[in-house]
């Protein structure tokens, strides 16, 4: 019941955010010199498209009413046309949509993979030479730009040793995790060592609870004890951390799709700037925002059924 | 009497050379190696002149896509440039990238957090409202979206990184404001009636800022990462220019045949961001110790 109420406020909270997000896409559009129907058909548009664009987007109303118009519009999924695909852009993303989700989960995973045992290791031997070298490392990785990085394992495993393929998402599920495991190594290895020093800080913090001295006391395994009694706590401000960072994750994978050609929305994005398609760079603007917004109502929403020490406000 | 040991611990600090040694001393170890590292790229920058014979920008045909060796230390380009002299020139594009785009941002987002969190109100709900549209967006694609409507360059994206760097700032200014709005000295200071500008930016700023700075090390790597990653996808520093991003992408289409043009130069990117992170390391521990407030 209260569970059901911190669910309702919290979509309630995130109505301004989205009206931003909404109005911000819409003024893209305003914002570019030049006619927007110009803009929004391309170059070359007759008469009667301009004409019925005109009526469609309400160019004679004032400001707000565009606005509005241009709202009813997204709701009904009718996102415009794209100028250089000559097709719908809703069509356009949602197609473009799975291989970036996909690739987003694999590195997220990758990450944590990474993250788990290396700060484990970090916390249980805190201020030693391992931990010196895994934060050092992390220092590197998380210095290094995605698609140098990327360039350096597509000449490596892609050109040299042929190991991997070295662009597109493969055809099936196992196609896509080999085709997809050098870009989201890329992403992961610049994501976990924010995972690896968040965890290690809160493992370290869970170390000093009375109820681990407890656990220690009753002469439990050391390894037990990190494992089900620290890291089981520590893991809860994971969760926040991972969220907070879904926007860099997201950045990266906009570099990686485009390096490793993979048909997502972050390449999409790019090939829009590239060939001025602004109908489609506003509808992407649209999505990535809404999508950094689900992730952290998720994540909120996934914190609070975690741990019910969490209180529904 | 009374009057000379007031004056006298005024004088140490500006004209005692020993006590700044001290001051020095007592740094972390990761503070000092990381300006070090930083300092000898920046010389490097300055000095690139005096360091290498060859013009980053003019190449010789003659000698392209020649392997590293002693007179090209990182081989040469598809058009016969020294790849490590457009590297040490590249430093100087790069820092002045990290530079301004994390200060800049830095200076107002600091001081609208902590108006905010000092007098609160529709200002503060009205710049939280800003704050949370902001970074609903992935900081990568506001910055492409922004350069969509303005158009490539280093110019544009030093308004696109104004327009959307400073949140991450007014939210740590203004957390720590929240909390030393109610400390005794912030009282003391509103007791004998001091303006409320003078309270938040001579008493709250300096004891709130130290978030701020350790994060602006990140932030500094995060600005040469976005700024390499816009000059991969052309709409960044535009070319010839040797920003380090760009050169990496130079050699892309000639992974096989010379690899190092664009292997090579991504370790001074490396090796920048390093530095920056220790320097953040070494001063997040000094913030951390230091418990007195700066009055």
């Amino acid at each position: 019941m209260r569970l059901a109420s911190y669910i309702l406020s919290r979509l309630l909270q995130m109505i301004p955010v989205l009206i931003g997000i909404t109005i911000f896409a819409f003024l893209f559009i305003q914002l570019l010199p030049g006619d927007p129907i110009q803009t929004m058909l391309g170059g070359k548009a007759s008469p009667e498209a301009i004409e019925a664009a005109h009526q469609k987007f309400g160019l004679d109303q004032p400001l707000p009413i565009q606005y509005l118009l241009f709202l009813r519009n997204a709701l009904q999924g009718d996102l415009g046309t794209s100028i250089t695909q000559r097709t719908l852009v809703s069509g356009l993303i949602a197609e473009r949509f799975v291989p970036s989700i996909f690739l987003l989960i694999y590195a997220m995973i990758i990450a944590m993979l990474l993250a788990l045992p290396l700060s484990l290791i970090a916390a249980r031997r805190s201020d030693r030479l391992v931990d010196h070298t895994i934060r050092i490392s992390g220092m590197i990785t998380i210095s290094m730009p995605a698609f140098w990085l990327g360039l350096l394992l597509i000449l490596l495993f892609g050109l040299t040793l042929d190991l991997f393929p070295i662009s597109g998402w493969g055809d099936d599920f196992l196609g896509h995790i080999h085709s997809l495991f050098l870009p989201a190594v890329v992403i992961g290895l610049a994501t976990a060592p924010v995972l690896i020093q968040s965890l290690r800080s809160s493992l370290l913090d869970t170390m000093q609870m009375d109820f681990i001295e407890a656990a220690r006391a009753k002469g439990l395994n050391p390894n037990r004890i990190m494992i089900r009694h620290v890291l089981r706590n520590a893991l809860i401000p994971m969760v926040t951390v991972l969220a907070v960072n879904v926007g860099w994750l997201i950045g990266g994978s906009v570099v990686v799709e485009n390096v490793f050609s993979i048909p997502g929305i972050g390449r999409l994005l790019v090939q829009a700037v590239l060939t001025r398609d602004y109908p489609t760079i506003q509808a992407l603007t649209l999505v990535f925002g809404i999508l950094v917004l689900i992730v952290n109502l998720i994540t909120d929403l996934t914190y609070a059924v975690v741990d019910p020490r969490v209180t529904y406000q | 009497m009374s009057v000379k040991s007031v004056a006298l611990p005024i004088r140490i600090r500006r004209f005692n050379p020993g006590a700044w040694r001290n001051v020095v001393a007592g740094w972390p170890l990761n503070l000092k190696i990381g300006l070090t590292m930083l300092m000898t790229i920046a010389l490097a920058g300055i000095f690139a002149p005096v360091l290498t014979p060859y013009d980053p920008i003019i190449g010789d045909f003659q000698n392209a896509l020649d392997p590293p060796s002693w007179e090209h230390p990182f081989g040469t380009d598809n058009v016969g440039r020294d790849v490590f002299s457009r590297v040490l020139y590249g430093a100087r594009i790069d820092l002045q990238i990290g530079f301004i785009a994390t200060y800049v941002p830095f200076i107002y987002g600091v001081a609208l957090g902590a108006i905010a969190g000092y007098v609160g109100g529709w200002f503060d709900t009205l710049l939280m409202r800003l704050v949370d549209i902001t970074i609903a967006f992935p900081f990568l694609v506001i910055i492409i979206v922004i350069l969509a409507i303005l158009g490539p360059g280093i110019q544009n994206m030093y308004i696109a990184v104004f327009a959307a760097g400073w949140t991450i700032y007014t939210r740590l200014a203004r957390a720590e404001m929240l909390v030393i709005r109610q400390q005794e000295y912030i009282l003391a200071a509103q007791a004998l009636g001091y303006n409320r500008m003078r309270i938040i930016f001579r008493h709250a700023v300096p004891n709130l800022i130290g978030s701020s700075i350790v994060f602006s090390m990140s932030d500094f790597v995060l600005n040469i990462l976005l700024a390499s990653a816009l000059s991969y996808f052309g709409i960044g520093v535009q070319p010839p220019a040797p920003e380090w991003g760009a050169i990496v992408t130079d050699g892309r289409d000639w992974l096989l045949q010379a690899w190092w043009i664009s292997t090579l130069p991504g370790f001074a990117i490396i090796f920048t961001g390093v530095a920056a992170s220790l320097i953040g390391d070494g001063l997040s521990k000094i913030i951390s110790q230091r418990n007195t407030p700066v009055l």
